[in-house]
Protein backbone atom coordinates (compact mmCIF):
# COMPACT_ATOMS: atom_id res chain seq x y z
CA UNK A 1 0.00 0.00 0.00
CA UNK A 2 1.19 3.36 -0.63
CA UNK A 3 -0.21 4.86 2.73
CA UNK A 4 -2.86 6.89 1.22
CA UNK A 5 -6.26 7.03 2.85
CA UNK A 6 -7.74 7.05 -0.58
CA UNK A 7 -11.51 8.07 1.19
CA UNK A 8 -10.35 10.89 2.78
CA UNK A 9 -8.60 11.68 0.11
CA UNK A 10 -11.98 11.41 -2.37
CA UNK A 11 -13.72 12.97 0.29
CA UNK A 12 -11.52 16.18 0.74
CA UNK A 13 -11.76 16.56 -3.14
CA UNK A 14 -15.41 16.53 -3.26
CA UNK A 15 -15.88 18.40 -0.33
CA UNK A 16 -13.32 21.02 -1.93
CA UNK A 17 -15.56 21.54 -5.25
CA UNK A 18 -18.94 21.37 -3.66
CA UNK A 19 -18.33 23.25 -0.04
CA UNK A 20 -21.76 23.41 1.21
CA UNK A 21 -22.87 19.80 0.69
CA UNK A 22 -22.81 17.30 3.62
CA UNK A 23 -21.48 14.28 2.23
CA UNK A 24 -22.23 12.22 5.30
CA UNK A 25 -25.93 12.21 3.67
CA UNK A 26 -25.10 11.29 -0.37
CA UNK A 27 -25.67 7.80 -1.24
CA UNK A 28 -22.04 6.56 -2.32
CA UNK A 29 -23.31 4.72 -4.63
CA UNK A 30 -25.32 7.82 -6.33
CA UNK A 31 -24.14 9.59 -9.44
CA UNK A 32 -22.12 12.42 -8.33
CA UNK A 33 -23.02 14.88 -10.88
CA UNK A 34 -27.23 14.45 -10.14
CA UNK A 35 -26.73 14.13 -6.66
CA UNK A 36 -24.29 17.46 -5.59
CA UNK A 37 -25.13 18.65 -8.93
CA UNK A 38 -21.36 18.51 -10.04
CA UNK A 39 -20.52 20.31 -14.03
CA UNK A 40 -18.18 19.26 -16.30
CA UNK A 41 -15.73 21.90 -14.69
CA UNK A 42 -16.24 20.86 -11.33
CA UNK A 43 -15.49 17.26 -12.58
CA UNK A 44 -12.59 17.80 -14.46
CA UNK A 45 -11.57 19.54 -11.34
CA UNK A 46 -11.87 17.17 -9.02
CA UNK A 47 -10.01 14.79 -11.42
CA UNK A 48 -7.36 17.06 -11.48
CA UNK A 49 -6.89 17.10 -7.86
CA UNK A 50 -6.97 13.52 -7.44
CA UNK A 51 -4.57 12.72 -9.54
CA UNK A 52 -2.08 15.27 -8.06
CA UNK A 53 -2.86 13.86 -4.92
CA UNK A 54 -2.49 10.02 -5.63
CA UNK A 55 -0.50 10.15 -9.00
CA UNK A 56 -3.07 7.64 -10.69
CA UNK A 57 -3.45 8.50 -14.30
CA UNK A 58 -7.19 8.71 -15.20
CA UNK A 59 -7.66 8.74 -18.28
CA UNK A 60 -10.97 10.29 -19.54
CA UNK A 61 -11.94 6.70 -20.41
CA UNK A 62 -11.97 5.75 -17.11
CA UNK A 63 -14.43 8.46 -16.14
CA UNK A 64 -17.57 6.52 -16.28
CA UNK A 65 -15.54 4.68 -13.11
CA UNK A 66 -16.01 7.79 -11.47
CA UNK A 67 -19.08 8.78 -10.95
CA UNK A 68 -20.08 7.95 -7.43
CA UNK A 69 -17.71 8.14 -4.41
CA UNK A 70 -18.04 4.44 -3.79
CA UNK A 71 -16.91 3.85 -7.41
CA UNK A 72 -14.03 6.77 -7.45
CA UNK A 73 -12.55 4.93 -4.17
CA UNK A 74 -12.52 1.54 -5.53
CA UNK A 75 -11.09 2.52 -8.88
CA UNK A 76 -8.19 4.82 -7.13
CA UNK A 77 -7.62 1.66 -4.53
CA UNK A 78 -7.20 -0.95 -7.54
CA UNK A 79 -4.33 1.41 -8.85
CA UNK A 80 -2.71 2.06 -6.29
CA UNK A 81 -2.80 -1.39 -4.76
CA UNK B 1 -5.22 65.29 -11.30
CA UNK B 2 -8.73 62.77 -11.81
CA UNK B 3 -10.61 61.33 -9.88
CA UNK B 4 -11.36 57.63 -9.58
CA UNK B 5 -14.86 57.35 -9.34
CA UNK B 6 -17.23 53.99 -8.45
CA UNK B 7 -17.59 52.52 -11.16
CA UNK B 8 -20.28 51.17 -13.32
CA UNK B 9 -19.89 47.27 -12.72
CA UNK B 10 -23.35 46.41 -15.35
CA UNK B 11 -26.34 48.30 -16.14
CA UNK B 12 -27.96 46.69 -13.27
CA UNK B 13 -25.40 48.05 -10.63
CA UNK B 14 -26.34 51.27 -8.39
CA UNK B 15 -23.97 51.43 -6.07
CA UNK B 16 -21.60 50.07 -4.35
CA UNK B 17 -19.21 49.32 -0.90
CA UNK B 18 -15.69 49.98 -0.50
CA UNK B 19 -14.77 47.37 1.64
CA UNK B 20 -11.04 46.71 0.91
CA UNK B 21 -8.00 49.35 -0.30
CA UNK B 22 -5.12 47.42 -2.27
CA UNK B 23 -2.89 49.99 -2.57
CA UNK B 24 -2.08 53.46 -0.42
CA UNK B 25 -1.76 56.84 -0.39
CA UNK B 26 1.66 57.49 -2.77
CA UNK B 27 1.69 54.35 -4.45
CA UNK B 28 2.26 54.46 -8.13
CA UNK B 29 -0.36 52.68 -10.48
CA UNK B 30 -0.54 52.15 -13.99
CA UNK B 31 -3.52 51.15 -15.99
CA UNK B 32 -4.81 47.70 -15.22
CA UNK B 33 -3.89 47.68 -11.79
CA UNK B 34 -6.25 46.21 -8.87
CA UNK B 35 -6.36 49.01 -6.66
CA UNK B 36 -9.55 47.96 -4.32
CA UNK B 37 -12.10 45.68 -3.95
CA UNK B 38 -15.61 46.93 -3.87
CA UNK B 39 -19.10 44.35 -3.12
CA UNK B 40 -22.00 44.53 -5.32
CA UNK B 41 -24.45 42.61 -6.05
CA UNK B 42 -22.46 40.23 -8.32
CA UNK B 43 -20.06 39.50 -5.08
CA UNK B 44 -16.67 41.02 -4.33
CA UNK B 45 -15.15 42.84 -7.32
CA UNK B 46 -11.65 43.84 -8.16
CA UNK B 47 -11.72 46.99 -9.25
CA UNK B 48 -8.93 48.50 -11.59
CA UNK B 49 -7.78 51.69 -12.67
CA UNK B 50 -7.39 53.30 -16.17
CA UNK B 51 -5.03 56.36 -14.89
CA UNK B 52 -1.66 56.21 -14.98
CA UNK B 53 -0.29 58.44 -11.73
CA UNK B 54 -0.10 58.34 -8.25
CA UNK B 55 -2.41 57.72 -5.32
CA UNK B 56 -3.07 60.62 -3.96
CA UNK B 57 -5.59 60.49 -1.23
CA UNK B 58 -8.63 58.64 -0.74
CA UNK B 59 -12.15 59.89 -0.28
CA UNK B 60 -14.16 57.69 1.18
CA UNK B 61 -14.23 55.03 4.16
CA UNK B 62 -13.97 51.60 3.71
CA UNK B 63 -17.18 49.64 4.28
CA UNK B 64 -18.73 52.75 3.34
CA UNK B 65 -21.71 52.19 0.25
CA UNK B 66 -21.71 54.88 -2.57
CA UNK B 67 -23.26 55.46 -5.65
CA UNK B 68 -22.10 54.38 -8.82
CA UNK B 69 -20.27 57.72 -10.20
CA UNK B 70 -18.89 58.87 -6.47
CA UNK B 71 -15.11 59.59 -6.47
CA UNK B 72 -13.87 57.43 -4.48
CA UNK B 73 -10.13 58.54 -4.62
CA UNK B 74 -7.79 61.32 -5.98
CA UNK B 75 -4.74 60.20 -8.53
CA UNK B 76 -2.44 62.60 -9.46
CA UNK B 77 -1.37 62.26 -13.18
CA UNK B 78 2.16 61.87 -14.44
CA UNK B 79 3.48 65.51 -14.76
CA UNK B 80 1.14 67.39 -12.30
CA UNK B 81 2.43 69.29 -9.62
CA UNK B 82 0.69 68.37 -6.05
CA UNK B 83 -2.95 69.22 -6.12
CA UNK B 84 -4.01 71.66 -4.49
CA UNK B 85 -6.23 71.59 -1.53
CA UNK B 86 -9.82 71.27 -2.55
CA UNK B 87 -10.82 73.89 -1.08
CA UNK B 88 -9.63 76.51 1.24
CA UNK B 89 -10.72 75.86 4.82
CA UNK B 90 -10.25 77.81 8.23
CA UNK B 91 -8.12 74.73 9.53
CA UNK B 92 -4.80 75.28 7.33
CA UNK B 93 -4.53 70.96 7.80
CA UNK B 94 -7.45 68.71 6.79
CA UNK B 95 -4.89 65.62 6.38
CA UNK B 96 -8.25 62.95 5.92
CA UNK B 97 -11.05 64.61 3.88
CA UNK B 98 -11.64 67.56 2.11
CA UNK B 99 -14.70 68.95 2.60
CA UNK B 100 -17.25 67.49 0.70
CA UNK B 101 -17.32 68.37 -2.48
CA UNK B 102 -21.10 67.97 -4.04
CA UNK B 103 -20.86 64.64 -5.53
CA UNK B 104 -22.58 64.13 -9.02
CA UNK B 105 -26.27 62.96 -8.89
CA UNK B 106 -26.31 59.13 -8.86
CA UNK B 107 -26.54 58.14 -12.42
CA UNK B 108 -29.53 55.27 -11.61
CA UNK B 109 -33.24 55.92 -10.04
CA UNK B 110 -33.34 54.76 -6.24
CA UNK B 111 -30.12 56.14 -4.28
CA UNK B 112 -29.17 53.53 -1.98
CA UNK B 113 -28.37 56.75 0.71
CA UNK B 114 -29.19 60.01 0.04
CA UNK B 115 -27.13 62.23 -2.12
CA UNK B 116 -24.39 63.60 -0.04
CA UNK B 117 -26.00 66.50 1.95
CA UNK B 118 -23.61 68.92 2.73
CA UNK B 119 -24.19 70.58 5.70
CA UNK B 120 -24.63 73.99 6.20
CA UNK B 121 -21.88 75.17 8.71
CA UNK B 122 -23.49 77.99 11.19
CA UNK B 123 -20.35 77.50 13.18
CA UNK B 124 -18.07 78.02 9.75
CA UNK B 125 -16.11 81.19 10.32
CA UNK B 126 -16.66 81.42 14.09
CA UNK B 127 -15.16 77.78 15.29
CA UNK B 128 -13.14 75.60 13.19
CA UNK B 129 -15.04 73.06 11.10
CA UNK B 130 -14.59 69.61 12.58
CA UNK B 131 -12.38 67.29 10.78
CA UNK B 132 -14.45 64.72 9.59
CA UNK B 133 -14.67 62.22 6.83
CA UNK B 134 -16.98 62.20 4.05
CA UNK B 135 -18.53 58.91 5.03
CA UNK B 136 -18.57 60.51 8.62
CA UNK B 137 -20.41 63.84 7.73
CA UNK B 138 -22.76 61.93 5.62
CA UNK B 139 -23.91 59.63 8.54
CA UNK B 140 -23.67 61.92 10.66
CA UNK B 141 -25.86 64.33 8.78
CA UNK B 142 -28.36 61.11 8.00
CA UNK B 143 -28.88 60.55 12.05
CA UNK B 144 -28.73 64.54 13.06
CA UNK B 145 -25.47 64.37 15.28
CA UNK B 146 -23.48 67.08 15.78
CA UNK B 147 -20.24 66.38 14.34
CA UNK B 148 -18.59 69.03 17.03
CA UNK B 149 -20.01 66.67 19.64
CA UNK B 150 -17.99 63.94 18.90
CA UNK B 151 -14.09 62.89 19.59
CA UNK B 152 -12.55 61.42 16.19
CA UNK B 153 -10.28 58.51 16.09
CA UNK B 154 -8.82 59.23 13.10
CA UNK B 155 -5.27 60.58 12.54
CA UNK B 156 -5.10 64.20 13.73
CA UNK B 157 -8.24 63.36 15.61
CA UNK B 158 -10.51 63.28 12.56
CA UNK B 159 -13.73 61.97 13.04
CA UNK B 160 -14.56 58.16 10.89
CA UNK B 161 -17.88 56.91 10.27
CA UNK B 162 -16.79 54.18 13.26
CA UNK B 163 -17.13 57.29 15.62
CA UNK B 164 -20.28 58.07 14.52
CA UNK B 165 -21.50 54.87 14.75
CA UNK B 166 -20.63 54.31 18.16
CA UNK B 167 -22.11 57.61 18.80
CA UNK B 168 -25.48 55.98 17.51
CA UNK B 169 -25.30 52.86 19.61
CA UNK B 170 -25.96 49.82 18.29
CA UNK B 171 -28.92 49.92 16.95
CA UNK B 172 -28.47 52.25 14.64
CA UNK B 173 -28.31 50.84 11.18
CA UNK B 174 -24.41 50.02 10.37
CA UNK B 175 -23.99 50.73 6.65
CA UNK B 176 -23.65 47.22 4.72
CA UNK B 177 -20.49 45.71 6.41
CA UNK B 178 -20.86 42.15 4.95
CA UNK B 179 -17.47 39.99 4.60
CA UNK B 180 -15.01 41.28 2.49
CA UNK B 181 -15.13 38.35 -0.26
CA UNK B 182 -17.86 35.78 -0.86
CA UNK B 183 -21.20 36.20 -2.65
CA UNK B 184 -24.75 37.02 -1.20
CA UNK B 185 -26.72 34.82 -3.19
CA UNK B 186 -29.75 36.51 -2.70
CA UNK B 187 -27.97 40.38 -3.41
CA UNK B 188 -26.79 38.56 -6.98
CA UNK B 189 -31.17 37.28 -7.41
CA UNK B 190 -31.40 40.61 -6.94
CA UNK B 191 -29.11 42.02 -9.69
CA UNK B 192 -30.20 38.84 -12.04
CA UNK B 193 -33.65 40.05 -11.71
CA UNK B 194 -32.78 43.37 -12.84
CA UNK B 195 -30.99 42.45 -15.39
CA UNK B 196 -33.35 40.33 -16.89
CA UNK B 197 -36.50 42.45 -16.63
CA UNK B 198 -35.04 45.23 -18.31
CA UNK B 199 -33.97 42.97 -21.23
CA UNK B 200 -37.00 41.56 -21.67
CA UNK B 201 -38.78 44.89 -21.31
CA UNK B 202 -36.31 46.74 -23.96
CA UNK B 203 -34.85 44.27 -26.51
CA UNK B 204 -37.15 42.64 -28.77
CA UNK B 205 -35.41 39.31 -28.63
CA UNK B 206 -35.74 36.69 -31.66
CA UNK B 207 -34.37 32.96 -31.52
CA UNK B 208 -32.80 30.73 -33.93
CA UNK B 209 -31.73 27.01 -33.37
CA UNK B 210 -28.91 25.00 -35.46
CA UNK B 211 -28.21 21.23 -34.27
CA UNK B 212 -24.85 20.21 -35.70
CA UNK B 213 -23.76 16.80 -35.74
CA UNK B 214 -20.46 16.89 -33.28
CA UNK B 215 -18.97 13.35 -33.52
CA UNK B 216 -16.05 14.26 -35.27
CA UNK B 217 -15.49 16.91 -32.18
CA UNK B 218 -15.70 14.81 -29.78
CA UNK B 219 -13.65 12.19 -31.22
CA UNK B 220 -10.81 14.68 -31.78
CA UNK B 221 -10.93 15.79 -28.41
CA UNK B 222 -10.67 12.36 -26.83
CA UNK B 223 -7.80 11.73 -28.48
CA UNK B 224 -6.55 14.49 -27.62
CA UNK B 225 -7.23 14.50 -24.03
CA UNK B 226 -5.99 10.89 -24.17
CA UNK B 227 -2.22 11.60 -23.62
CA UNK B 228 -2.59 14.17 -21.43
CA UNK B 229 -3.18 15.09 -17.69
CA UNK B 230 -6.07 16.30 -15.96
CA UNK B 231 -5.07 19.88 -15.89
CA UNK B 232 -4.28 19.93 -19.96
CA UNK B 233 -7.78 18.46 -20.95
CA UNK B 234 -10.34 20.72 -22.68
CA UNK B 235 -13.95 20.53 -22.72
CA UNK B 236 -16.37 20.93 -24.84
CA UNK B 237 -17.10 24.01 -23.65
CA UNK B 238 -14.06 25.74 -24.45
CA UNK B 239 -14.13 24.44 -28.43
CA UNK B 240 -17.62 26.40 -28.09
CA UNK B 241 -16.27 29.36 -26.66
CA UNK B 242 -13.56 29.64 -28.87
CA UNK B 243 -15.82 28.81 -32.40
CA UNK B 244 -18.06 31.70 -31.01
CA UNK B 245 -15.66 33.98 -30.93
CA UNK B 246 -13.81 33.20 -34.23
CA UNK B 247 -17.66 33.24 -35.84
CA UNK B 248 -18.21 36.79 -34.42
CA UNK B 249 -15.83 38.33 -35.98
CA UNK B 250 -17.22 38.31 -39.43
CA UNK B 251 -20.65 39.55 -37.99
CA UNK B 252 -19.72 42.45 -36.30
CA UNK B 253 -24.15 42.60 -35.43
CA UNK B 254 -23.72 40.49 -32.67
CA UNK B 255 -21.06 41.96 -31.00
CA UNK B 256 -21.13 45.36 -29.45
CA UNK B 257 -23.60 47.31 -26.91
CA UNK B 258 -26.82 48.63 -27.85
CA UNK B 259 -26.58 52.38 -25.43
CA UNK B 260 -28.31 55.28 -25.94
CA UNK B 261 -30.37 54.04 -29.09
CA UNK B 262 -27.52 53.06 -31.44
CA UNK B 263 -25.86 49.53 -31.33
CA UNK B 264 -22.04 50.55 -31.26
CA UNK B 265 -20.27 47.14 -32.73
CA UNK B 266 -16.90 46.10 -30.68
CA UNK B 267 -13.75 45.36 -32.47
CA UNK B 268 -12.80 43.55 -29.44
CA UNK B 269 -14.17 40.08 -28.35
CA UNK B 270 -14.55 39.71 -24.96
CA UNK B 271 -16.63 36.38 -24.67
CA UNK B 272 -18.85 36.31 -21.50
CA UNK B 273 -18.86 32.87 -20.16
CA UNK B 274 -22.04 32.40 -18.12
CA UNK B 275 -21.35 30.36 -14.57
CA UNK B 276 -23.85 29.16 -12.59
CA UNK B 277 -22.87 29.34 -8.73
CA UNK B 278 -23.80 26.79 -6.13
CA UNK B 279 -26.98 27.44 -4.61
CA UNK B 280 -28.58 29.60 -7.19
CA UNK B 281 -26.82 32.01 -8.46
CA UNK B 282 -25.41 33.19 -12.10
CA UNK B 283 -22.44 35.34 -13.39
CA UNK B 284 -21.36 35.76 -16.84
CA UNK B 285 -17.65 37.43 -16.73
CA UNK B 286 -15.54 38.04 -19.67
CA UNK B 287 -12.54 36.07 -20.91
CA UNK B 288 -10.89 39.14 -22.54
CA UNK B 289 -9.74 38.43 -26.31
CA UNK B 290 -11.23 35.51 -26.59
CA UNK B 291 -10.59 35.45 -29.90
CA UNK B 292 -7.15 35.52 -29.48
CA UNK B 293 -6.70 32.61 -27.11
CA UNK B 294 -5.22 29.54 -28.30
CA UNK B 295 -7.06 26.36 -27.31
CA UNK B 296 -4.98 26.31 -24.03
CA UNK B 297 -5.17 29.36 -22.86
CA UNK B 298 -8.88 29.95 -23.77
CA UNK B 299 -9.52 26.17 -21.85
CA UNK B 300 -7.24 28.12 -18.51
CA UNK B 301 -9.22 31.00 -18.53
CA UNK B 302 -12.10 29.47 -18.25
CA UNK B 303 -10.64 27.54 -15.41
CA UNK B 304 -9.51 30.45 -13.61
CA UNK B 305 -12.77 32.77 -14.26
CA UNK B 306 -15.03 30.02 -12.97
CA UNK B 307 -12.69 29.89 -9.66
CA UNK B 308 -12.40 33.20 -9.52
CA UNK B 309 -16.45 33.85 -9.67
CA UNK B 310 -17.68 31.10 -7.53
CA UNK B 311 -15.29 32.15 -4.43
CA UNK B 312 -16.82 35.73 -5.49
CA UNK B 313 -13.56 37.35 -6.96
CA UNK B 314 -13.78 38.76 -9.96
CA UNK B 315 -12.19 42.05 -11.48
CA UNK B 316 -14.06 44.99 -12.96
CA UNK B 317 -12.84 44.93 -16.47
CA UNK B 318 -14.56 41.11 -16.53
CA UNK B 319 -17.71 42.08 -15.46
CA UNK B 320 -18.41 45.09 -17.90
CA UNK B 321 -16.44 44.12 -20.77
CA UNK B 322 -18.26 41.61 -22.28
CA UNK B 323 -19.29 42.17 -26.22
CA UNK B 324 -21.38 38.73 -26.25
CA UNK B 325 -22.14 35.87 -24.04
CA UNK B 326 -21.70 32.33 -24.45
CA UNK B 327 -23.83 29.64 -22.10
CA UNK B 328 -22.78 25.92 -21.86
CA UNK B 329 -25.06 23.59 -20.44
CA UNK B 330 -21.82 20.91 -20.40
CA UNK B 331 -22.66 17.36 -20.26
CA UNK B 332 -25.88 17.68 -17.99
CA UNK B 333 -29.13 19.19 -18.39
CA UNK B 334 -31.07 19.23 -21.43
CA UNK B 335 -30.83 19.73 -25.19
CA UNK B 336 -31.44 23.44 -25.84
CA UNK B 337 -31.35 26.40 -24.22
CA UNK B 338 -32.64 30.02 -25.09
CA UNK B 339 -31.02 32.55 -23.66
CA UNK B 340 -32.01 36.27 -22.36
CA UNK B 341 -29.74 38.76 -23.40
CA UNK B 342 -27.59 40.64 -21.23
CA UNK B 343 -27.81 44.14 -21.56
CA UNK B 344 -26.59 46.11 -23.05
CA UNK B 345 -25.21 43.22 -25.59
CA UNK B 346 -27.07 42.03 -28.18
CA UNK B 347 -26.60 38.72 -28.50
CA UNK B 348 -26.46 35.42 -26.19
CA UNK B 349 -25.61 31.89 -27.58
CA UNK B 350 -26.52 28.40 -25.86
CA UNK B 351 -24.72 25.19 -25.88
CA UNK B 352 -27.20 22.12 -25.40
CA UNK B 353 -25.50 18.70 -24.09
CA UNK B 354 -24.45 16.76 -26.64
CA UNK B 355 -26.92 13.72 -27.10
CA UNK B 356 -26.70 10.65 -29.16
CA UNK B 357 -29.46 10.80 -31.76
CA UNK B 358 -30.37 9.00 -35.15
CA UNK B 359 -29.09 11.07 -37.96
CA UNK B 360 -28.22 10.79 -41.22
CA UNK B 361 -24.73 10.48 -43.02
CA UNK B 362 -24.10 9.89 -46.81
CA UNK B 363 -27.66 8.34 -46.82
CA UNK B 364 -27.50 5.54 -44.23
CA UNK B 365 -28.86 6.45 -40.55
CA UNK B 366 -26.73 6.11 -37.25
CA UNK B 367 -26.02 7.65 -33.96
CA UNK B 368 -24.37 10.32 -33.76
CA UNK B 369 -23.28 13.06 -31.66
CA UNK B 370 -25.42 15.66 -31.77
CA UNK B 371 -25.69 19.40 -30.34
CA UNK B 372 -27.96 22.62 -30.52
CA UNK B 373 -27.07 25.54 -30.69
CA UNK B 374 -29.41 28.40 -30.00
CA UNK B 375 -28.96 32.05 -30.77
CA UNK B 376 -30.75 35.27 -28.92
CA UNK B 377 -30.20 38.17 -30.65
CA UNK B 378 -31.59 41.76 -30.42
CA UNK B 379 -33.97 42.91 -33.31
CA UNK B 380 -33.40 46.47 -33.14
CA UNK B 381 -29.88 45.49 -34.09
CA UNK B 382 -29.77 42.16 -36.48
CA UNK B 383 -32.50 40.10 -37.95
CA UNK B 384 -33.09 36.79 -38.64
CA UNK B 385 -31.01 36.02 -41.82
CA UNK B 386 -27.98 37.14 -40.80
CA UNK B 387 -28.64 35.56 -37.03
CA UNK B 388 -29.11 32.30 -38.88
CA UNK B 389 -25.73 32.94 -40.76
CA UNK B 390 -23.85 33.31 -37.64
CA UNK B 391 -25.14 30.73 -36.27
CA UNK B 392 -24.68 28.23 -39.30
CA UNK B 393 -21.00 29.62 -38.95
CA UNK B 394 -20.26 28.81 -35.32
CA UNK B 395 -21.43 25.11 -36.09
CA UNK B 396 -18.83 24.86 -39.18
CA UNK B 397 -16.15 26.39 -36.99
CA UNK B 398 -17.42 24.19 -34.26
CA UNK B 399 -17.36 20.87 -36.35
CA UNK B 400 -13.66 21.29 -37.44
CA UNK B 401 -11.58 21.88 -34.17
CA UNK B 402 -8.43 20.89 -35.76
CA UNK B 403 -8.56 24.81 -36.73
CA UNK B 404 -10.15 26.64 -33.89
Amino acid sequence: MTGIDVRKTVLEEINNVAPEVDLATVDPAADLREAIDIDSMDFLNLVTALHRRTSVEIPETDYPKLVTISGMIAYLEAKLG
Amino acid sequence: MAEFRMPSLGADMEAGTLVEWLVKPGDEVKRGDIIAVVETQKGAIEVETFQIGRIEKFLVDLNTKVPVGTPIAIIQTEGEQAAVPAEPSPSSELPVAPAPEPRPPPLLAVPPVPAVVRAPSPAHGIMPRPIASPAARQLAAQHNVDLSSLTGSGPNGAILAADVERRLGPTAPSPERKRATGLDLAAMRTAIAAAMARSKREIPHYYLEHQIDVSHTEQWLAERNATLPPDSRLLMGALALKAVALAIRRFPAFNGFYRDNRFESSTAVHVGVAISIRGGGLAAPALRDTDQLSLDELMHGMRDLVQRTRAGRIRSSEISDSTVTVSSLGERGVEALYGVIYPPQVAIVGFGKVVTRPWVVDGAIGPRSVITITLAADHRVSDGHAGALFLAEIGKLLQEPEKL
